[in-house]
């Protein structure tokens, strides 16, 4: 699913009215079926069948993923429960070398017949693109790792809490925004299981369950008089976890201007202050264009890192596999060979992780049976490192993938995708606060809003949900129209103070798009507070 | 599952029908077969072959509804599934805004579907991709592609007796050549149902030229220019405005249509007079399905006339509750132009910038449609009537409704496809004045 479909499926920021017509890109089932994977046995037997059928065609290397894609999805609108929605999609994709090309099929039939077709579809792509090959595929080694499994650690399954359950925490948050001024409010629920089972002709057969959750909410408030509008969007993230997420706990929480989240999420409450920020937000002083200190809470940096070192750190963009699509990067293997290359300032490192306890992007194996791990992109200020997967590791001189490879559905062909991507945390105790203190002119932004970023990740833009200026180190009051426009590596450059590891939280993307079909992919990014000097600040106001 | 026909269909259907107990129910049936090929540093990468066939059922009991869907056929499954739907429906909360499913409808025939295109082969995608790829070599560039080819049916029928069949063949072929040293990118795009209608050679040709040509480009100051948009550039910034013509967030008050007392927009002039976009699925450039998915007709419908907000799209049940026509959002999206090709446009240009490509289209402000983006393999600056030299990527912050009061001269409308939604659109290339650049990218 697209971002702009799902968005128009929840009617966050575009029209509500196609809640009616929901899309339906699985099997709508009943949530009691959800609840029971599929037996383990069985998905190795049809592995078997499909391993057996690409060697028999002729392909030298082989792997099948059988995935149960779970859904569901609670969504409201003011006093009213638009919709509650359980989607499945099962079915089993093969990947396959041969002649030194890849080959892919996927079927949702998986009687023995269907699998055995699909895998000779496989070996036929493969030998006949092998011919446009300029060179054959070469596979970092990985050893199997026999019958074994994975399951996110979650508290609490939140495909087991009834749905009426959710749809009344909805109905609540919808209530109190609407009761601290809001004239409308579009929340929703959405939960994700993904069941996969990956088998390959290495020896791998991998059982895994991970789960998701992201609550979010969209408040309006107009202005009748002049008929302008604002907005206040939720300030959750989503999350690798259980509906333990929205169980709030005082550990979970950072207070000061407003609340903010960290692995615990109250949604009633952050609603009732996002009425009111909306409402504060219609007379807010519109900023001043300029250049501005930034303070950035994790809730707003994670899409900056996100665009800004995510995405030019995958090796597959790096080496043109995207050109046509996502694009290229301006980290060029020169800029990684010279171990030189001066990313950020020496306070900014930044690491890949794919094992973070909570994130979106956790899981035991990738989704060409690589065990994850942990390891830095950016060492203090210079880029050290990319995020690979098996056929590009031989690249950089790898002799084991990093285990970035994700396909987001059985239908779609697994490739490199992402790691979730993170800032440390400073090393020196400073709270927010502390970060605030020392800024004669600036802007303190939580939220993510409008972002927009280059094909080789150099110029960006990005917008927000609350901005508040700063002057001589104090909150002086709230500002809109706010955008910032930078170079990454001037950006980067800029980043004088990080938080300590106190104020450490995940953002994340549940919808970050790649690829040809395009595929989405979830993904997360922690950071602590940080401060960026000298920023380029625009007014977004315009009038038609 | 084959590709059903008509009957084959509308058997089925009526057996998924048979079976209810609900008040109402509805049942769509889709099925479709796809291939696609991938390639990437002058060689291919990814490819495959998709199979996948769904059968929706919706029902009803009073204002609770429920929907279920399965992809197996036997008549345990069928019964399962309709089952499974009406459990569903009955759990459900009530939902105020539910509208019954519609009665019998009248549709024109579609001309979506193709025969041949339907017969696409993975030798035919590789053959496509090594003449694509010949190109590339000839100029010593660098080539990465994408041919995506399906044909697929779509079906409805309901317990009021509605029923509607659809079949359709699409292709779409978009590829990106660089230079060997970075400095040049060009990027065509082509879509249609036809297969035959794609030149792919041609298309190469065309992004071979624009990397050549952008290599070594100058760096000028952002700022207001005259600019000259190709119809792909024009499609990610419109489609924009279209997405935001629902009349329920109008309404509201909460779209860039909205005035202050909960008035609208609708039926005041928004743009310049010479702005006339329509939608119709029987165009024969740009044919789409003749039925939405809830089976409402999809008529030939102007949107803007003249420069004037003539129609917005609606829900079922926000044109019940405003008592108007319940007309669906479009497939499609036509804007009329001039004569004049882009190579006129360009001639008749004193000093401006031609861009080729808009990449990353965001929204910076709903209010206003303001979108920020920026331009992408090969702009150009323009001085008395001829292209002189290729200038670096720039960042925009403008609004669709801004720049079509700022029109300068209207090209020939064609065919093309949105880099950002992939939706196809007929569209000529504009001229407008004033377009607004914010920053200067490295980019290439």
């Amino acid at each position: 699913m697209k971002r702009r479909d799902f968005l128009h499926l929840a009617g966050l920021g575009v029209g509500a009215s196609v809640l009616q017509s929901v899309p339906l890109f699985g099997r709508d089932i009943g949530i009691e079926e959800a609840l029971t994977p599929v037996d383990v046995a069985l998905k190795k037997q049809m592995a078997d069948v499909a391993l057996n059928a690409a060697k028999s065609k002729g392909a030298t290397y082989t792997d099948v993923r059988i995935g149960r894609y779970l859904n569901q999805y609670v969504i409201t609108r003011e006093n009213k429960v638009e919709n509650t929605v359980n989607t499945e999609s099962y079915g089993l994709g093969i990947r396959v070398i041969a002649n030194g090309s890849w080959g892919f099929a996927a079927t949702d039939k998986l009687d023995k017949d269907s699998i055995a077709k699909a895998a000779a579809l496989a070996v036929q792509i493969a030998k006949e693109n092998s011919r446009l090959l300029t060179e054959p595929v070469k596979l970092a080694p990985q050893k199997g790792y026999g019958e074994v499994s994975w399951k996110a650690p979650i508290e609490k399954n939140a495909f087991e809490v009834p749905i009426k359950e959710k749809a009344d925490l909805l109905l609540a948050v919808n209530d109190a925004a609407m009761k601290n001024g809001a004239n409308y409010i579009n929340s929703i629920l959405f939960l994700v299981n993904e069941q996969k089972y990956f088998a390959s002709t290495d020896g791998s057969y991998i059982d895994q369950d991970i789960h998701r959750i992201w609550p979010t909410f969209t408040i309006t408030k107009i202005d009748a008089k002049s008929g302008k509008f604002e907005t206040r969007n939720a300030l959750s993230s989503p999350m690798g976890m259980g509906y333990e997420y929205l169980q709030p706990n005082a550990k979970g929480k950072i207070n000061g201007i407003t609340t903010l989240y960290g692995d615990r999420y109250d949604m009633v409450e952050d609603a009732k202050a996002a009425a009111a920020q909306a409402t504060q937000k219609v007379t807010a002083k519109s900023v001043e264009p300029g250049k501005y200190d930034l303070i950035l809470d994790p809730s707003h940096l994670w899409l900056t890192i996100h665009e800004s070192v995510g995405h030019p750190s995958e090796l597959d963009r790096v080496l043109g596999y995207e050109a046509n699509y996502a694009g290229t990067s301006f980290l060029t293997l020169d800029k990684w060979e010279s171990k030189k290359f001066n990313f950020g300032s020496k306070l900014v490192n930044l690491f890949a992780d794919k094992t973070q306890k909570g994130s979106l992007g956790a899981v035991g194996y990738d989704d060409e049976g690589v065990k994850t791990k942990q390891w830095d992109i950016i060492k203090e200020g210079t880029l050290v490192n990319y995020q690979a997967i098996r056929d590009q590791a031989h690249i950089i001189g790898l002799n084991e993938s990093q285990g970035c490879c994700y396909a987001d559905n059985w239908a779609s062909v697994q490739f490199q995708r992402m790691a979730n991507i993170s800032l440390q945390p400073g090393k020196e105790k400073k709270s927010i606060n502390d970060m605030i203190k020392g800024v004669e002119k600036g802007i303190y932004i939580i939220g993510d809003g409008s972002f927009s970023i280059d094909q080789q990740r150099y110029n960006f833009q990005f917008g927000g949900q609350l901005f508040y200026e700063i002057k001589n180190g104090k909150i002086a009051g709230m500002l809109k129209d706010v955008a910032y426009q930078s170079n990454t590596q001037e950006f980067w450059n800029s980043c004088v103070g990080i938080a300590d590891q106190s104020d450490y939280r995940m953002g994340g993307s549940f919808f970050d798009g790649k690829g040809q079909p395009g595929q989405i992919s979830t993904v997360s990014h922690g950071s602590s507070t940080s401060r960026f000097n000298g920023v380029n600040v625009i007014n977004t106001a315009r009038k038609i | 599952m084959p590709i059903l026909t008509k009957e084959e269909a509308q058997a089925l259907m009526k057996k998924v029908l048979s079976y209810s107990k609900a008040d109402e129910c509805e049942v769509n049936l889709y099925g479709s077969d796809g291939g696609n090929i991938r390639y990437a540093r002058n060689s291919v990468s990814t490819s495959g072959g998709v199979s996948q066939s769904t059968l929706v059922v919706s029902s009803a009991y009073g204002k609770k509804s429920g929907v279920a869907t399965i992809n197996e056929f036997d008549d345990a499954s069928l019964a399962k599934v309709v089952k499974r739907s009406e459990d569903l429906a009955q759990l459900a909360p009530e939902n105020p805004e539910f509208v019954s499913f519609l009665g019998p409808q009248q549709y024109a025939d579609s001309k979506t579907y193709v025969e041949s295109t339907a017969a696409i082969s993975p030798k035919d995608r590789a053959d496509a991709v090594a003449t694509s790829l010949q190109i590339a070599k000839d100029n010593k560039q660098i080539a990465a592609g994408f041919l995506e080819n399906s044909a697929g049916f779509s079906s409805m029928m309901n317990s009021h007796g509605l029923f509607a069949y659809n079949t359709a063949t699409n292709v779409a072929f978009n590829v990106t050549l660089r230079t060997e040293d970075g400095k040049g990118s060009g990027y065509a795009s082509k879509g249609y149902n036809d297969f035959s209608q794609l030149d792919v050679k041609k298309v190469t040709a065309v992004a071979a030229q624009k990397a050549g040509g952008s290599s070594a480009a100058k760096a000028i100051e952002p700022g207001k220019y005259t600019v000259i948009l190709e119809p792909a550039a024009v499609a990610v910034l419109l489609e924009n405005m279209m997405f935001a013509l629902d009349a329920r967030q109008a309404d509201e008050g909460r779209s860039f249509l909205s005035k202050p007392g909960g008035k609208t927009k609708l039926g005041e002039k928004l743009v310049d007079e010479r702005v006339v976009i329509y939608s119709d699925p029987l165009n024969t450039d740009l044919p789409t399905k003749t039925w939405a998915d809830d089976g409402r007709p999809q008529e030939k419908i102007t949107w803007i006339d003249k420069g004037i907000v003539k129609n917005l799209y609606y829900s079922r049940y926000w044109a019940q509750k405003q008592n108007v026509k319940a007309i669906p959002g479009p497939d499609s999206m036509i804007m009329q132009g001039g004569t004049q090709s882009l190579e006129d446009l360009i001639k008749g240009t004193d000093k401006g910038i031609l861009v080729t490509r808009l990449w990353y289209i965001r929204s910076v402000d709903p209010q206003t449609i303001l979108l920020t983006g920026l331009t992408r393999d090969g702009t150009f600056y323009i001085e008395n009537g001829e292209i002189k030299f290729p200038v670096k990527n720039f960042r925009f912050n403008e609004s669709p409704v801004i720049m079509l009061n700022n029109i300068e001269a209207l090209g020939k409308p064609e065919r093309c496809v949105s880099g950002e939604s992939t939706n196809h659109y007929l569209l000529p290339p504009i001229k407008v004045q004033d377009f607004t650049f914010t920053s200067l990218s490295d980019a290439v």
